[in-house]
């Protein structure tokens, strides 16, 4: 029997339970110094000025340096939508355009002389005008970039210039809803926040441990930075305690922690405190969104538009990217036969945005499936039923939608059904009906939607490579990189079912440059589909090797060798007594001078699109405005399932994020740029006690794309419960004549939105 | 300043600074970093320990308020022949961790939680680990885990 597809429990679990996991700041680094950032405090200003005689002359004290020391030219993202003139320096160069933006390096022997000398240096600001809201940005009256001219960064699409008249994509629809939505800026808070740490060896190598998802790249950049080949170069991404997106891009503050190990011949670490890491690290989402939808009374949608006005922060990276992502997913699971897209990506005074769970498509889902709910409260339909009356059918597939992308495979249908089934849908649409009969002050809403997402979406190759031990036992070398997400448990699984050993007697090594051969990482839930399935490659790759030398060895044919049932070798099929172990096979190729050793660079074959259905059911306090999620239930199809344990576990955290996002989180900055939430107390990072547990229904629809059948997990529970949520909360107060509330639907928002209702 | 403390069975005394927390000398000074720091206002529980039995936020603490007194952390949790507390077994179980990283503390505070409350409900669990904050879980196997625990009989 098949190991895959079973609960298998984690091997990694023992370390992280009995003596922690060894992240970055945990690494032993002997003789190290500890770099600290004096950051601007302010949004936009001009420097004037910068003096560091009196940090430099500190106790402890090792280096104090400014952007004109380091003159290194500044990195940009690697992507031709990107002008060059927003480029980011690696400390700040004549200007500072956020607040956390580090201006000055400062070095000790201690942390806390760092930080204590941060004090003495001395900025002198010249202040500017900021501009905060992405709106305000589009008017250019201040600009980050004088050289570029304009605030915008890219741009994607036309304006809708006809509006809904004749002419218009609306043309001939009985009825068109649109509303200015807003997709908050959260802050992505992986419990780990960021750390590197720099050395040099004897040979003048350098190594360099960061909280990464990408250690390839990062080694790229590293040696971008050092001048130096990438052969000079090692990174080692140790435990990495959560990224979600965040540490995909590598930032100039953790690599200048390598220049200046090299400018000081000695060790440098550098781990960031959690005030830091609020402005430090990547926002997530940040879209201002303008939707139109129409269509006919009988609930079918005809049309839909979408404008996008994308925050971009100081510096463009991943963020100015997102509406790539949000256009590709634009008509979400429905068959819409008229759709637009506009987005224009923005810069202003705020930390910069970067990818966070779903990246570009949970804007997309959020979008369209308010839009549903919109469309269904004006014609007054059931939401459920617009749906239905919506969704591309299973036998459709591969479906190629209004906007050019295909879906590979699903049933949305099939999973609304699920969904409304074990939620009991009827039953709460009448308690419901209850409870506003008797106006109760505690209402109920229901929320849904039924998403699709995008996985593994860009182009090219995954390595992995499977070589039998000397001992019998396999190693796994791996170019993903992953960060909570249960690998090294999965890979081998993958392993061990294919060469009949067991999970524990196979190696697993990933994150580190110089053994891993090559890689590009873990992000936007691509892991399984291309390192899994790469793994699974050079798996079976080695076995046709060893069943080819068994069957030199015991003098038969190679189609008659087979894995030993009982495990640990190769045996004649049906002679138990003719078998040659792990051990002595691998012994035998060595001599031979052709190890048991298969390295795969796996070319996928395009992106996958899991799917699936998700119901909020909220109480509404219409006294107070505060919300209590009562119940989240959930439908989710990834395609075949290697291990539920980790596909759940997956489930579990993307959900909590999405709701946190509906209700609780948001990254908030006042008109001068000063940011509100800058660390765990005022952010209103998502706790046990402001969820439920999580109901979880379980859909397989095996995706042709690879031979896993397994499309990615690692984002569709944010992406489906975000819009369900909110809908939900909207939902409970329609009859008060509520249509829209902005996420996070806080008690605040949601009393003002019952006041501004009332008749 | 001279401070004495008994970690994991083991005494230490040692010279620090005044202002060192508790958590910096549990990490820095006696090298057990498994209890980790995850944020700068007392807010995240990362850095949970028992401290004479009781759940703390070590970065609560300065390192001279733990005179005298008896401290575990996740590396003096298991039992001495090497098996695991009940506790650490069921987060495996139930797949109660992913990243690790709010773990040790998470644990920490579960054992403190059921040390006050040996049968909670699922709610109970919750509230209880309201200051303790983890990204990748969702809670709800932690939850599950908690429970498990609770259920489980060798639990003393
Ligand atoms: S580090 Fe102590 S509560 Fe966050
Ligand atoms: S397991 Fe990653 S923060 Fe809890």
């Amino acid at each position: 029997m098949s190991i895959l597809g079973h609960r298998v429990l984690r091997k990694e679990d023992i370390k992280f339970l009995t003596v922690g996991g060894t992240y970055v700041d945990d690494v032993d680094l002997p003789g190290a110094a500890w770099l600290a950032y004096v950051r601007s405090p302010l949004a936009h200003a001009r420097i004037a000025g910068i003096d560091v005689t009196r940090a430099r002359q500190a106790p402890g004290v090792v280096d104090a340096v400014t952007a004109q020391d380091v003159g290194l030219a500044p990195s940009r993202m690697d992507a031709d939508e990107i002008p060059e003139v927003m480029a980011r320096p690696f400390l700040a160069t004549g200007t500072v355009r956020f607040v956390g933006e580090p201006v000055v390096a400062v070095v000790a022997n201690s942390l806390a002389e760092a930080v204590d000398a941060c004090e003495l240096v001395e900025v002198d600001y010249d202040p500017l005008v900021p501009v905060v809201d992405p709106s305000m940005a589009l008017d250019d009256d201040v600009l980050l970039f004088p050289e570029a001219g304009t605030n915008v960064v890219t741009s994607i699409g036309e304006p809708n210039v006809e509006g809904v008249g004749e002419g218009s994509l609306f043309d001939g629809c009985e009825v068109v809803v649109r509303q200015r939505i807003l997709n908050q800026r959260v802050a992505p808070c992986p419990l780990e926040v960021r750390a590197s740490a720099a050395t040099f060896g004897p040979d003048g190598r350098l190594t360099f441990y960061v909280s990464s998802q990408t250690p390839f790249t990062m080694r790229e950049d590293l040696a971008k930075m050092l001048g130096v080949d990438e052969d000079r170069v090692r990174v080692i991404a140790p435990d990495v305690g959560g990224g979600f997106g965040a540490k995909i891009e590598p930032y100039p503050d953790e690599l200048l922690v390598a220049w200046l190990a090299r400018r000081l011949s000695r060790p440098v670490r550098w781990t960031e405190t959690r005030s830091e890491s609020m402005l430090g690290i990547g926002h997530g989402r940040g879209q201002v969104q303008y939707v139109t939808i129409g269509g006919s009374r009988d609930g079918k949608v005809a049309a839909y538009y979408l404008e996008v006005v994308q925050d971009s922060g100081a510096y463009p990276q991943i963020g100015a990217l997102l509406p790539d992502l949000t256009k590709t997913m634009l008509t979400g699971t429905y068959d819409i036969p008229k759709a637009g897209f506009f987005s224009r990506s923005v810069v202003t005074n705020t930390t910069p945005l970067t990818a966070y769970r779903g990246a570009g498509r949970p804007e997309a889902t959020a979008a369209i499936e308010r839009s549903m709910d919109l469309f269904a409260a004006e014609i007054g339909m059931d939401p459920a039923d617009v749906r239905r009356a919506n969704l591309i059918g299973a036998d459709r597939f591969p479906f190629t939608t209004v906007i050019g992308t295909q879906y590979d495979i699903g049933d949305y249908q099939g999973a609304l059904d699920l969904l409304l089934e074990v939620s009991g849908y009827k039953e709460l649409r009448e308690e419901q009906a209850g409870r506003r009969r008797s106006a109760a002050p505690s209402q109920l809403g229901l929320g849904m939607s039924v998403y699709v997402e995008i996985t593994n979406a860009d182009e090219g190759t995954e390595f992995s490579s499977v070589e039998i031990r000397p001992d019998g036992k396999a190693v796994v070398k791996t170019g993903t990189s992953a960060h909570g997400q249960g690998h090294a448990t999965a890979w081998s699984m993958v392993v061990a079912e294919k060469l009949g050993l067991s999970v524990d007697d196979v190696e697993f090594v990933q994150s580190d440059t110089d053994i891993v051969k090559s890689g590009i990482g873990t992000f936007g839930s691509r892991s399984l589909q291309s390192g899994g399935v790469a793994t699974r490659r050079a798996a079976t790759r080695v076995l046709e090797m060893a069943k080819d030398l068994a069957a030199d060895m015991l003098e038969t044919a190679p189609e008659d060798v087979v894995a030993d049932p009982a495990g640990g070798g190769l045996q004649v099929a049906g002679v138990p007594s003719a078998r040659k172990s792990w051990a002595e096979l691998s012994g035998a190729a060595t001599e031979r001078g052709a190890p048991l050793l298969a390295e795969v660079d796996y070319e996928f074959q395009g992106a996958t699109y899991p799917f699936g259905a998700h119901l909020a059911v909220v109480e509404v306090d219409t006294e107070t405005g505060k919300v209590v999620l009562r119940r989240m239930v959930a439908v989710d199809d990834a395609g075949r399932i290697l291990n539920p344990l980790l596909a759940d576990g997956q489930i579990h955290g993307g959900l909590a994020q999405g709701v946190a996002q509906a209700l609780l989180e948001e990254f908030r900055y006042d008109e001068d740029g000063n940011p509100l939430t800058t660390n765990l107390a005022d952010y209103t990072f998502v706790s046990a006690a402001e969820l439920p547990s999580f109901e979880c229904a379980r859909m397989e629809t095996p995706t042709p794309k690879n031979e896993l059948g397994a499309k990615g997990i690692g984002e569709s529970g944010t992406i489906g419960s975000t819009p369900a949520v909110h809908n939900a909360v909207v939902d409970a107060l329609a009859h008060l004549g509520v249509r829209h509330i902005d996420m996070p639907t806080t008690p605040e928002r949601v009393w003002r939105a019952i006041t501004a209702a009332a008749p | 300043m001279k401070v004495r403390m008994t970690v994991n069975g083991v005494p230490y005394e040692d010279e620090v600074e005044p202002r060192l927390l508790l958590v910096q000398y549990i990490r820095g000074m006696l090298g057990l970093t498994g209890t980790n720091i995850g944020c700068d206002t007392s807010s995240c529980g990362s850095c949970t320990v028992l401290f004479g039995g009781e759940s703390v936020k070590s970065c609560t603490l300065l390192a001279v308020q733990g005179e005298g007194a008896e401290i575990t952390t996740i590396e003096g949790l298991a039992l001495p022949d090497g098996r695991l507390h009940p506790v650490q077994r069921a987060f495996r179980e139930n797949h109660g961790l992913q990243c690790g990283f709010c773990t040790p503390g998470m644990v920490m505070a579960a054992v403190s939680l059921l040390n006050e409350n040996p049968h909670p409900s699922a709610r109970e669990v919750r509230e209880g680990l309201e200051g303790n904050l983890c990204r990748c879980t969702g809670y709800h196997n932690i939850v599950e885990a908690v429970l498990a625990a609770a259920r489980s009989e060798d639990l003393s």
